[in-house]
């Protein structure tokens, strides 16, 4: 049954995705499913963008060519990613000015990691390595996403992000190959990100208790993304020699993993504006907006 | 080949290229701004491969001198975090860059003159985009009065046999060029957070 | 304004839609989609459209039963059968 043939109703639609049924832009959808809809993209939108500021002042104190070109080229991707998301945000009913709008005046969120410092060049590796890793196993489950025009731009975002995490890995294997100095950046910087890693993909709401999942605009419970994360890299971490700061993590026999419980309470405070460099952040975002909206005013006007 | 001209082209590449890249995430527009930093990247690349014709090191020589040994043009050096100088100092730049590889493009030394015809058709993108925004600005009275800031130091960007073709591109009367030779005190600053990292380790750290 | 881009991921293949760029104009847009859909050499040509030039076509009337010009249309497993018992060529299979 094509998505044109269903009656304007909750409940088919609702049976339709769970059935795998695609959408498209200019298909009838519950108010509920466009708002939900909205609400996720574009807060993935703006994570990617500010996503680029912890790692952007590392591009200018990159310490060799190849760095500096690969790390530009990584955030590059980031900043493509954001556009690719804010046009299925617009065309969704949401323009992308009242998204920044919304980002800048903290009423958006963006995710969690992206409210932390960077400090050293360690910290270059593991966000390269391990945020674009947990990043990544959530995306490949939006390949599935029932909204088709997210679920599209997904294959070109996931196609980007495996540069990433090899570039990461490369950081850190020169590092922990190189003095013990260098080895020592990357275990501390993986001291700090471990716990908002951990936090990422969000507290264990059971799949049918969550809309997101009912509404098959996330294909995967966030437990099972963040069990797919540990699964994949942590045996990466431990190869190296270095060690991740949760005495009780192990996988079980029957291949779960078991960890200390992650501060939920510290995700929450982070994800609604208080994390430790968000207003630094948001104050950039919007010094530069402001100044440069006489350029879009030029430029973009008829 | 005349090492210290390649030199200087090698040095404004980097220093452009390293100008440039701090606006990745933060330029007017998303779609401007993956574009410019594609254009940051060309540079750098563009750095690395004149580097290597004088060095077997690329890095060292663009890393490891002491900031007055930088052959840079003050032009490239100005900190300019703001769109209207950005831009300015951009089509300046590539209008500037176009005369110099026209040269270079006859260059008795092959491997010269191959590496400047290479570069050339990588340009063909930059100055697309630098005259584009040149189109859209030029009544724009911001553009205008950055252009003419920049004026002194683009001329300065060539050697003094090729600013006649400069003058004549740019449609602005010639006036004393701000010379390469001297530093602008935004050098050290830069010079010092680009090598932070690097100097943090012993010579010749793997990165 | 919006354009809509296809790219030609290796030449002989077919124009596929790959998303939207806002622009003043077609320069513009050029400047943009070239970097956004080709900087990794992931396309070798590309269209751009204006959103306003596309026009949208999506439901067909299927009142009649028109099978007889499509493959599912045709079944011929049974009188296959028949034709080979007849023939004798049954058992050959």
């Amino acid at each position: 049954m094509a998505a044109a043939e269903i009656p304007h109703d909750e409940q088919a639609f609702l049976e339709y995705v769970q059935s795998g049924g695609q959408v498209e832009t200019t298909d009838w959808m519950p108010d509920e499913y466009r708002r939900l809809l909205i609400k996720f993209i574009e807060m993935h939108g703006n994570s990617e963008l500010m996503g680029v500021l912890p790692e952007r002042e590392w591009i200018l104190r990159a310490p060799t060519l190849q760095r500096k070109l690969a790390l530009t080229a990584k955030v590059q991707d980031e900043v493509g990613h954001s556009q690719l998301i804010y046009r299925v945000v617009e065309d969704l009913g949401k323009p992308r000015e009242q998204c920044l709008a919304d980002l800048v005046d903290g009423k958006a969120k963006f995710h969690n990691v992206f409210h932390y410092p960077t400090k050293t060049w360690g910290d270059v590796g593991v966000i390269a390595w391990l945020v674009d890793a947990a990043a990544i196993i959530s995306q490949k489950a939006l390949l599935k996403c029932s909204y088709a025009p997210y679920a599209r731009i997904m294959k070109k975002i996931c196609w980007e992000e495996s540069f990433h995490i090899l570039h990461g890995r490369d950081v850190i294997l020169a590092m922990v190959t190189g003095t013990p100095e260098q080895f020592e950046l990357v275990q501390e910087a993986l001291n700090r990100w471990w716990p908002p890693l951990m936090q990422f993909h969000g507290n264990p709401i059971p799949k049918d208790e969550d809309p997101m999942y009912q509404w098959r605009i996330k294909s995967q419970g966030n437990g099972e993304a963040r069990q797919q994360f540990l699964d994949g890299y942590v045996p990466q971490i431990w190869e190296l020699g270095l060690t991740v700061p949760d005495p009780k993590l192990r996988k079980r026999d029957d291949g779960e993993w078991e960890f200390s419980e992650p501060d939920w309470d510290e995700l929450k405070q982070v994800v609604t504006g208080h994390g430790p460099k968000t207003e630094e952040r948001l104050a950039l975002r919007r010094h530069f907006l402001e100044q440069e909206q006489w350029v879009r005013d030029v430029v973009l006007a008829a | 080949m005349n090492e210290q001209a390649l030199l200087g082209i090698a040095d404004d590449e980097l220093i452009i290229g390293w100008r440039d890249s701090e606006w990745t995430g933060i330029a007017p527009m998303l779609e401007e701004d993956v574009a410019f930093s594609s254009i940051a990247q060309n540079e750098i690349g563009h750095a690395r491969a004149v580097y290597s014709l004088l060095s077997g090191d690329a890095d060292a020589l663009a890393f490891d001198r002491d900031p007055e040994e930088y052959r840079s043009a003050p032009l490239v050096e100005l900190h300019l975090l703001e769109w209207a100088h950005t831009i300015a100092r951009r089509w300046l730049y590539e209008v500037a860059d176009e005369v110099r590889l026209t040269a270079l493009k006859d260059d008795p030394d092959a491997a010269v003159s191959g590496l400047a015809a290479k570069i050339d058709r990588e340009e063909a993108y930059h100055r697309m985009h630098a005259e584009m925004w040149h189109d859209r600005l030029r009544d724009e009275p911001r553009f205008r009065a950055a252009v003419e800031d920049l004026w002194p130091y683009a001329l300065g960007v060539l050697p003094a046999e090729l600013r006649g073709e400069l003058v004549e591109r740019v449609g602005l009367a010639e006036v004393d060029a701000i010379e390469r030779g001297t530093h602008t005190d935004e050098l050290v600053p830069l010079w010092e957070e680009m090598t932070v990292v690097r100097r943090s380790a012993p010579a010749g750290a793997q990165w | 304004m919006i354009y809509e881009v296809f790219r030609q991921e290796r030449r002989g293949q077919p124009f596929e839609h790959a998303g939207s760029v806002e622009a003043p104009d077609a320069d513009f847009a050029e400047a943009w989609a070239r970097e956004q859909y080709g900087r990794r050499g992931e396309s070798v040509a590309l269209w751009l459209v204006p959103r306003d030039a596309i026009r949208d076509v999506e439901d067909w009337a299927d009142e009649f039963d028109l099978k007889y010009r499509r493959v599912d249309g045709y079944s011929i497993k049974a009188r296959l059968k028949e034709a080979r018992e007849r023939a004798g060529t049954a058992g050959d299979r």
